[in-house]
């Protein structure tokens, strides 16, 4: 992509195609004997990362669309039927899901990095320009895949992002008719999402392939920020780029398998493990973390119009940034007041990430307010002042120079960095658990033998926890998402085809119609899923209460509390998952005969301590001697309560065995292969000094 | 041997060891390397005197700086057998094993899922809605299966054939259970190109397929026609006499 190519292929074949489409020529001149300045640090690895992880977006995206199925009613359905039937459908869903969280991580480094080394500078505005459009359509992209899943977030989330552009003034309402295509959010919306977010991915890579050609006409930008002069001043992009960016790679991975095989819920949102209810918002709305600064802009400006015209500006002014500093300097390590605060600069994005995920009251709003004047003051204030105020340090010669000076080694500040964005970036991930804040006690951790890298289920507890779910549970709860096949499943009960078998004939299920056009009873098979306790909502409500009792497949994934500064951090390297069966057993333990003086709950409710809000439309289920287990486990409500936990939590994730198993060889594979690429690197490099 | 390296010493004169154990495995692949840089016509008399030298000593050759800022590619270092190529070598076969390994999971996902093969469970039958000479015409696994209660005469006219004769030779007894004869029990896809042939229909009181016209006879023999093959018989039982189990 940089002018003609000098590359003579010796192969005939090769002359013959390379003669009529020199594509190989311009591989060879943009990837191979493209000369990249011998000075870049690993912050510019994150090109080559982002480039993998779009085409990894891609592929586990295109997979996923052949199970997913865009309709209202069978959206939610047919996700848990791609993480709980299709072969290694937990492992793709995973990649794709904390693919977009790190996708952005990626972009996020990117950014500061050009934004820090000043990469936006003449003759590169266009090749930034085009970066804040992948940026845009990124942000776009992932939006609209929040919302494939069509749980409470993706569901409620499209209706406060789509409703941003009924700000717009006189066209607003019809502009939001026409994204939504009905009155509401619904199935017609899910559709076109589904469409627009299987192409603009494509689309991206398009602009990403501008950006490329656009980066290889300007050549890249180095830490030094001086141009190259002589040949000395680079080196060959093939070896010298291609490993250090392949090292980088394999490191960024080994993060983000950390993600897919033992965090894959940390940083999303346990609400969008219930079904899209257009009756019912969620307490706090909450977006995907990388859109938490923006969303705190947005929630700061208390008119309508104004809040989103900021949070768009927020995002565009960066396409000004070329010409809103003005400085000859690029690097801001040679501008000793720009690089202070290009650092403010990015204390700033994380705490507003901070506050996009506070409830919007009190200090949270004030704080708020004065952080975007801060965003903004950056960019239209201190940039253009500090161009004219500056005085830079002396530039290094050149690259070569550059290279000198530093040999003296000092990585110590980069370290620094890292280590501080990582803090940052688990104290934004964090506060996303922090907007569920209740005042409330939160529920005891229990130990679970399932948690931790190497976790397995207790079978006899999952055993004893059916019995339980069977004999008392089943009443009232269904379990929609449960086949009686699943009970003979690798990592599940233990049980054998036969016995799941039989455990299922003991079932009268409906089917039909018969030649006679009658519906009927018949037996259950392996393949019939747990009927449910009332044949429809209607039913349910009636019989309690007018409560609904939730489906229990998924309830260890929705339900959900804070953990609360700095414990959540800890939980990223602890592994800590189990805040769906602390709840759950708490609940089932946490019943009071009579709430505590001073509190009164509602006619036909019950006290719970660990309920939100405390009361409670179902009334004490378990009570000690209720169910007697084979085994000789003591039949206390406490053991129900953890057999039923454990149960729940299998039922919820029940490839959790087989994740934790997959993940254990990847880390090991990936940890030799890092090595084995640092080595590499080095060996490669060792020919450059 | 006078490389700089800044950022750390991996030959550092403690990694005597390790060193001498690399050559050691290095050499068990350099026969096969020896070609190869061969081929790449890259293997100069220098070089080949190198592999000599080196074997000699075990040492690590000077690989890089004699090119000065000239590029050593990885892929035609071949002509420098040292530990380097080892580890590179290595690093290529782990990245190799690793994508191979990765790849399995995005192709794994195509086969039926958990939920397809649970459906395909065998499945019951009853016979006794069928009177002589009916068919009807049941799914399992997404595949139309015929029953079909024969006649006398279409079992005597099966049987009557000389099986020699037949493009896929199979006796009619072979394709029905002992016992009960005049259940004739097939998969209903053409074994041409996948058609659903009608029952009761062409020459042979059996079936015809209204996409190229193969006809079957009444025990799904294929008689006439670009069909290759015989209607298939599932895998079926009775378990009474007025019921079966495919599957
Ligand atoms: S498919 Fe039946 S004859 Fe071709």
């Amino acid at each position: 992509m940089s002018g003609p190519s000098d590359f003579q292929p010796t192969n005939p074949v090769l002359k013959w195609i390379e003669r009529r489409l020199p594509i190989l020529g311009l591989v060879h001149s943009s990837f191979v004997a493209y000369p990249t300045p011998r000075n870049l640090n690993y912050w510019w690895t994150f090109g080559a990362i982002l480039s993998i992880m779009l085409a990894l977006q891609i592929v586990t995206g295109v997979i996923l669309a052949m199970h997913y199925t865009p309709e209202a009613t069978m959206a939610f359905k047919s996700v848990e039927s791609i993480v709980r039937d299709v072969n290694y459908g937990w492992l793709l869903r995973n990649m794709h899901a904390s693919g977009a969280s790190m996708f952005f991580l990626a972009v996020y480094i990117h950014m500061f990095r050009g934004l820090y080394y000043g990469s936006y500078k003449e003759p590169r505005e266009i090749l930034w320009i085009l970066g804040v459009i992948i940026y845009l359509l990124m942000m776009a992209t992932g939006f609209m895949g929040y919302v494939l899943p069509w749980g409470q977030m993706s569901f409620w989330g499209a209706t406060v992002i789509t409703n941003l552009f009924s700000a717009i003034p006189y066209f607003g309402e019809s502009i939001v008719t026409l994204l939504w295509g009905g009155y509401s959010i619904g199935n017609p919306t899910l559709n076109r999402f589904f469409s627009l977010h299987y192409l603009l991915p494509f689309v991206i890579a398009g602009v990403v392939l501008l950006h490329v050609w656009a980066l290889h006409v300007a050549g890249q930008n180095n830490p030094a920020g001086v141009e190259p002069k002589t040949e000395k001043d680079t080196v060959p992009f093939t070896p010298y780029a291609t490993i250090k960016d392949a090292f980088g790679v394999s490191c960024f991975m080994l993060f983000f398998a950390w993600f897919i095989f033992y965090m894959p819920n940390y940083l999303g949102d346990a609400d969008n493990y219930i079904p899209a209810n257009p009756g019912v918002t969620p307490a706090h709305i909450v977006p995907e973390w990388y859109y938490l600064p923006f969303y705190a802009i947005l929630r700061s400006i208390p008119n309508k119009l104004a809040g989103v015209t900021a949070m768009f500006s927020a995002i565009l002014v960066l396409v000004f940034l070329p010409w809103l500093d003005t400085a000859k300097t690029r690097s801001s390590r040679y501008r000793p007041l720009a690089k202070q605060f290009f650092w403010i600069f990015v204390v700033v994005c994380v705490l507003l990430g901070y506050l996009g995920a506070q409830p919007p009251e009190g200090i949270y709003v004030i704080a708020g307010r004065v952080l975007t004047f801060c965003y903004f003051a950056y960019f239209l204030i201190l940039l253009p002042l500090l161009s004219r105020v500056e005085t830079p340090r002396p530039l290094p010669n050149s690259i070569a120079d550059d290279v000198l000076a530093k040999t003296g080694g000092k990585s110590a500040p980069m370290v620094s960095t890292v280590i501080m964005l990582a803090v940052a970036g688990t104290l934004v991930a964090g506060s996303v658990q922090n907007a569920r804040a209740e005042e409330q006690e939160a529920p005891p951790s229990q130990k679970w033998s399932f948690s931790g890298p190497l976790g397995k289920f207790d079978r006899g507890s999952l055993q004893r926890g059916l019995k339980v779910y069977k004999e008392v549970c089943s009443a009232c709860h269904s379990l929609d998402y449960i086949a009686f096949r699943n009970l003979a499943d690798p990592g599940g009960p233990g049980y054998s085809e036969a016995q799941a078998a039989a455990f299922a004939s003991d079932y009268k299920i409906k089917d039909g119609p018969n030649d006679q056009g009658e519906m009927f009873d018949r037996p259950g098979r392996s393949a019939d899923y747990f009927p449910a306790a009332f044949p429809n909502e209607q039913a349910a409500r009636a019989a309690n209460g007018g409560a609904l009792p939730p489906d229990l497949s998924l309830i260890a994934k929705a339900r959900s509390y804070e953990r609360g500064f700095p414990r959540f951090v800890f939980d990223f390297f602890t592994q800590f998952q189990e805040q769906g069966p602390n709840y759950v057993s708490a609940i089932l333990l946490g019943f009071e005969e009579k709430p505590p003086a001073g509190v009164t709950i509602p006619e036909g409710s019950y006290y719970n301590k660990y309920f939100p809000g405390h009361s409670m439309k179902m009334p004490k289920p378990l009570s000690d001697g209720q169910v007697t287990f084979d085994d000789g486990s003591p039949a206390t409500v406490a053991q129900y309560a953890h057999d039923v936990a454990t149960f729940l939590m299998w039922t919820a994730e029940p490839h959790m065995e087989a994740r934790k198993r997959l993940g254990l060889q990847v880390f090991v594979f990936l940890i030799l292969f890092t090595g084995l690429m640092y080595f590499t690197k080095k060996k490669v490099w060792a020919d450059a000094h | 041997m006078h490389l700089c390296e800044p950022i750390a010493g991996l030959r550092s004169p403690g990694k005597g060891a390790n060193r001498t154990i690399l050559d050691c495995l290095f050499r068990t692949v350099l026969a096969g390397r020896s070609d190869l840089s061969a081929a790449a016509g890259i293997a100069g008399a220098g070089s080949l005197s190198r592999v000599t030298f080196h074997g000699v000593t075990g040492a690590v050759p000077p690989a890089a700086d004699e090119k000065g800022l000239g590029i050593v590619t990885t892929a035609s270092s071949a002509d420098h057998p040292t530990r380097r190529d080892f580890l590179f070598v290595a690093t290529g076969a782990a990245a190799a094993v690793g994508g191979v390994a990765t790849l399995w999971p995005f192709i794994s996902q195509m086969n039926p899922d958990a939920s397809t093969i649970a459906a395909g469970a065998p499945i019951e039958v009853d016979l006794t809605p069928i009177a002589q000479g009916q068919d009807i015409k049941v799914f399992w696994r997404g595949k139309p299966i015929y029953i079909m209660n024969r006649t006398k005469k279409q079992v005597d006219e099966a049987r009557a054939v000389p099986v020699a004769s037949l493009p896929d030779p199979a006796t009619d007894q072979s394709r029905v259970k002992e016992g009960h004869d005049q259940w004739l029990v097939v998969i209903g896809i053409c074994t041409h190109l996948g058609c659903i042939p009608i029952a009761h229909e062409g020459n042979y009181d059996g079936f015809f397929c209204p996409c190229h016209g193969s006809q079957y006879d009444s025990s799904g023999r294929i008689r006439q026609g670009p069909a290759p093959a015989n209607l298939a018989v599932p895998p079926y039982q009775f378990v009474s006499d007025s019921k079966i189990q495919i599957g």
